[in-house]
């Protein structure tokens, strides 16, 4: 009853403000008049009476407001009026509202871009209908990796599974009518749209049905995006036959807008059946069971099979296959995990860097509301006389704490939506951008209103954390003390909790600022390494000859045609072929035994060894010195025995050292019994920080692969040179689609980490700085309102310039010395950390020490720039006066 | 001045009731009541009244309309609703127990102990 009275009064209130605002005028002013009729009639005139009448009614607008907020209701009213005092205020110190608008955008900005890269990847990457079913498989170290066979026994014989798919990743050749161009494409099982659960937006897709043998289903599927960029949306491609690899193939449909395939970063262009390897893929044959080359397998789990069940299911397929094929198969238990990530391999550390990442936004938050609230408490320092006024004046507490809360709420708010306009900007561009323009690797984050309302909340919250730090102050205010005495108040010279945090602020920027500066002097000697191969003056030149329909002899007949046609460029020193380049992008890797080895088995392999099959004249095209013995020739083909030129490492962890190395033999996982002829250099083949890898060089010519890649080594302009390069190769087949980069493009793939992680460094030294910034900023702020009186006293007495200065900031250069020496410290030991990452990150770097100093030193004279001048700018005679 | 005693916190809802108990009355009648019934020992703040007899309204204890006051002026009037006496009874029982506790702990002489 009483909760819905006071509901109506409220709707009342709400609905007819105006109204209720007029009969309290009425009701008020009839009381004066009927008391001023009372007065008349004691003898004084009218004129004195309704005087006499005003003056004991008291504080007319007082007690109308006080009306108003005994009926309930008021809120809207006061806050709009709370809120047009604030935002004058707010005008009034514009360096004071910038810096805090800016220091909230930033910790709002950087939690909103996280929550939404977080959102899109982990809580909501839902592509496909009842995802929270779907597991990929994944067993021992080679997560999801299974030869087809395999891929077929598992599927035919699980009961836990509602359909088992399979899908690899090829890059193949599209020729549509005249303009062969390389696409990414999914081989996908027949089954895979129907176990995904997909239809198709157009047209239809494939299925099991059509799968009847090798090469017997040339259908393809566009995906939607790749349907509008290469085919114009054109409705009428369905059924137009394209050539695939110089294969003909009929368009099927499309898939919806929506999906993208099952990997999150990896957008194929079109799908491919599967039983089709053959002709899209030379290289592993469909129906070896040794060879794991199905990039992923995965299926929704039926109703009611958990996990675990399914897990113990495929162990007993797998034990079987153990039992029926000992040749080839291994000791194998399996995992399910979410396919999005490709597993546990990309999906435990995006979660655990993600996770990471969210705390320290979140921690970022809070340092920036700790900071804003101690500038709040320097402004509430300063605004004391103001206050004790309004208290004086019968102003209520209450009121007062309002009208700071309302301003600390609109300078979140202010700082909430730039900060959230900002990372909407920046989510956009991060959605397209494309690291590598090669691969269709992408992140795909778009913010919603998940993101909005996160946004929003994290904003609320935190303008009533920093509203919240003057309150005290508020409450404590005594207005006859403050107006007698003025607001005088010792600084403390105690070590505050405030301090503390301030210390700790600085020192993670210190630690920032160090790490950052250490990666991008690691990123710059990086591109001045040896790798075991040269960087300058190289063009590398990749191609598939598969993509233009070549297989068997024809390859290598190619292959030797391409190196004629470069080697007769003018200005071209020297070329080679390989099927690979180191630092490139991703190696092959092939286990080794040594030469008189019986026993094959993969756990009895002496070394996992990196393998490239090159041509002859390839080390000295690539600038790999061979250390001793011979590189190959031409004669080393199918008809003459097995060679190879090892690396160092190779050398030494199979035959003891590098003479003993060339001239003996070792073997292949099939048997084969190699001689090494020859032992170059060791190099770097994965990462510019890997441990050393064995590696070997097998001659292309005993070895075929349609994997080209060319290293041109020539001191002509790159640009001319790449365009000569391509009309030569235009002139060989015009369908063989090239990419042309330099040896610096090529290694991208290489520099992406270190890449990543010096920007991502920076991006969180530059965080840390503004926070420090604003921490030292309200420290000094506070501190010099505080003592503003003393300073003058100090000023009237003769201190200099520089003396005032030390009194007014000395504390806080204390504490910026203390948290930048910690920082310093701390971010030399990180760099151990950090060379994980980025080549030879070293702190023993004379200009990053300097850097560093130089920095903080910077950042403290910017945070100090406002509160010094105002010391300086004391009038004592004026501060004397005044208080 | 003098004989004026200082209001206890709340007591002024009380009086406003006990005033509005006598019969419907404007906000500056039931000042004049309560001075009389009082025998003007008891000030209130002309201005304070009203805030306290919204308050009331909004808690549905008395109810309000408008009226023509005896020398012809527009005021509201306020009366007891239901609710209304029932709190002037029992807030009037309790005020009178406490009186009286007061009163007679006030009043114990040394020998009483």
């Amino acid at each position: 009853m009483k909760l819905l009275g006071w509901f109506r009064s409220v709707l009342a209130k709400l609905f007819h403000a105006p109204e209720i605002a007029d009969e309290t005028d009425e009701e008020l002013r009839s009381h004066i008049a009927l008391r001023a009729d009372d007065l008349e009639r004691t003898g004084l005139d009218r004129a004195e009476a309704e005087r006499r009448a005003r003056i004991e009614f008291g504080g007319y607008g007082r007690f109308k407001e006080e009306c108003h907020e005994a009926l309930g209701g008021n809120f809207l009213e006061t806050f709009l009026s709370d809120l047009r005092f604030s935002v004058r205020v707010l005008r009034k110190s514009p360096g004071f509202t910038v810096t805090a608008v800016l220091t909230l955008a930033l910790a709002i900005g950087a939690n909103a871009v996280v929550f939404s890269v977080m959102d899109a990847l982990i809580l909501h990457p839902q592509y496909a209908p009842s995802a929270d079913t779907l597991y990929g498989l994944q067993h021992g170290s080679d997560n999801g990796f299974q030869s087809y066979p395999d891929y077929v026994d598992l599927r035919d014989r699980n009961r836990s599974f509602d359909g088992l798919a399979a899908f690899t990743v090829t890059e193949a050749g599209l020729d549509s009518g005249g303009n062969p161009s390389s696409a990414w494409v999914y081989e996908a099982s027949g089954n895979y749209f129907d176990v995904l659960r997909i239809r198709p937006y157009l047209g239809r897709v494939f299925h099991g049905s059509d799968e009847h043998g090798p090469n017997s289903a040339p259908y393809i599927v566009l995906t939607y995006g790749y349907w509008h960029s290469h085919f114009h949306g054109d409705r009428s491609v369905v059924g137009r036959v394209v050539q695939v690899n110089r294969h003909p193939f009929t368009i099927l449909g499309v898939t919806p807008p929506d999906f993208h395939g099952t990997l999150l970063f990896f957008n194929p262009d079109f799908f491919v059946p599967i039983v089709n390897h053959g002709q899209l893929d030379a290289e592993y044959d469909l129906n070896t069971r040794g060879v794991h080359w199905i990039f992923e397998s995965l299926g929704h789990l039926k109703p009611g099979v958990t996990p675990a069940q399914a897990t113990a299911d495929l162990d007993t397929i797998g034990a079987y296959l153990k039992k029926a094929y000992p040749k080839e198969e291994g000791n194998v238990t399996y995992t399910l995990a979410r396919p999005t990530l490709y597993g546990d391999y990309l999906g435990r550390p995006v979660e655990a860097f993600l996770a990471g990442l969210m705390l320290l936004a979140v921690l970022i938050l809070l340092a920036s509301c700790a900071n804003l609230g101690s500038l709040f408490a320097a402004r509430a320092a300063d605004r004391s006389r103001e206050v004790a006024l309004r208290l004086a004046l019968g102003s209520s507490r209450r009121r007062i704490l309002r009208g700071l809360f309302t301003e600390a709420v609109l300078i979140s708010l202010a700082g909430g939506a730039t900060g959230l306009l900002g990372s909407v900007v920046l989510l956009r561009g991060l959605s397209t951008w494309r690291p590598f323009p090669e691969v269709p690797i992408h992140v795909p984050v778009n913010p919603d209103a998940n993101v909005y309302l996160v946004a929003l909340l994290l904003t609320l919250a935190s303008g009533f954390l920093f509203g919240a730090v003057p309150v005290r102050q508020v409450l404590h205010t005594n207005p006859y003390e403050v107006v007698k005495s003025g607001s005088a108040g010792r600084a403390g010279r105690r070590l505050t909790l405030r301090d503390l945090l301030l210390v700790a602020q600085i020192a993670i920027c210190a630690v920032l600022v160090t790490s950052s500066m250490v990666a991008v002097r690691g990123l710059v000697r990086s591109l001045r390494g040896n790798y075991g191969f040269d960087l300058r003056n190289i063009l590398i030149m990749d191609t598939d000859l598969s993509m233009a329909g070549y297989r068997g002899d024809n390859v290598a007949a190619m292959q030797k045609h391409m190196i004629d046609a470069v080697a007769a460029i003018p200005g071209v020193e020297r070329v080679g072929l390989a099927d690979n380049v180191p630092l490139g992008s991703g190696t092959n890797e092939s286990i080794v035994f040594t030469g008189s080895a019986t026993d094959l088995r993969p756990l009895q392999a002496a070394a996992n060894a990196i393998q490239y099959k090159v041509s002859p004249g390839y080390f000295r095209a690539a600038g790999t010195a061979l250390l001793a013995g011979r590189s190959f020739t031409w004669h080393d083909d199918k008809n003459s025995p097995r060679v190879a030129v090892v690396n160092e490492e190779f050398a030494r962890k199979i035959f003891g050292s590098v003479a003993k190395a060339v001239g003996g033999y070792y073997k292949m996982q099939d048997g084969t019994r190699v001689e090494v002829v020859g032992v170059a250099e060791d190099g770097k083949y994965e990462s510019l920080t890997e441990s050393q890898w064995p590696a070997m060089f097998l001659p292309i010519l005993q070895l075929p692969s349609s994997s080209t890649f060319l290293v041109v080594r020539s001191k002509r302009d790159p640009q001319s040179l790449t365009a000569a390069i391509r009309r030569a190769m235009r002139a060989l087949d015009p369908a063989l689609p090239v990419i042309i980069q330099t040896r610096y493009q090529r290694m991208d793939f290489a520099l992406f980490g270190p890449r990543i992680a010096t920007v991502a460094l920076g991006i969180l030294g530059l965080l840390a700085a503004v926070l420090a910034i604003t921490g030292i900023f309200g420290m000094a702020a506070y501190l010099v309102s505080r003592r503003l009186r003393e300073l003058g006293i100090r000023m009237a007495l003769g201190a200099q310039r520089k003396e005032v200065l030390q009194a007014a900031l000395g504390r806080a250069f204390k504490l910026l010395a203390i948290g930048s020496v910690a920082g310093l410290v701390l971010g030399l030991l990180a760099t151990r950390v950090l060379g994980y990452i980025v080549y030879q990150a070293t702190p023993r770097d004379p200009l990053v020490l300097a850097g560093v100093v130089l920095v903080m030193l910077l950042l403290g004279l910017v945070a100090t720039w406002i509160p010094a001048q105002r010391a300086l700018s004391v009038d004592p005679l004026i501060l004397l006066r005044e208080e | 001045m003098a004989d004026q005693a200082q209001l206890l916190p709340g007591t002024l809802d009380l009086l406003i009731l006990k005033a509005a108990s006598l019969g419907p009355l404007h906000g500056y009648g039931i000042l004049l009541r309560i001075g009389q019934i009082s025998d003007q020992a008891l000030l209130i703040e002309q201005g304070a009244l009203y805030p306290a007899l919204f308050r009331l309204v909004r808690q549905g204890l008395l109810k309000a309309s408008w009226g023509v006051s005896e020398n012809n002026r527009r005021a509201k009037y306020y009366e007891l609703t239901a609710a209304g006496r029932k709190r002037f009874r029992e807030e009037t029982e309790g005020w009178n127990r406490l009186a009286t506790a007061m009163a007679s702990a006030l009043a114990a002489e040394p020998e009483e102990i």
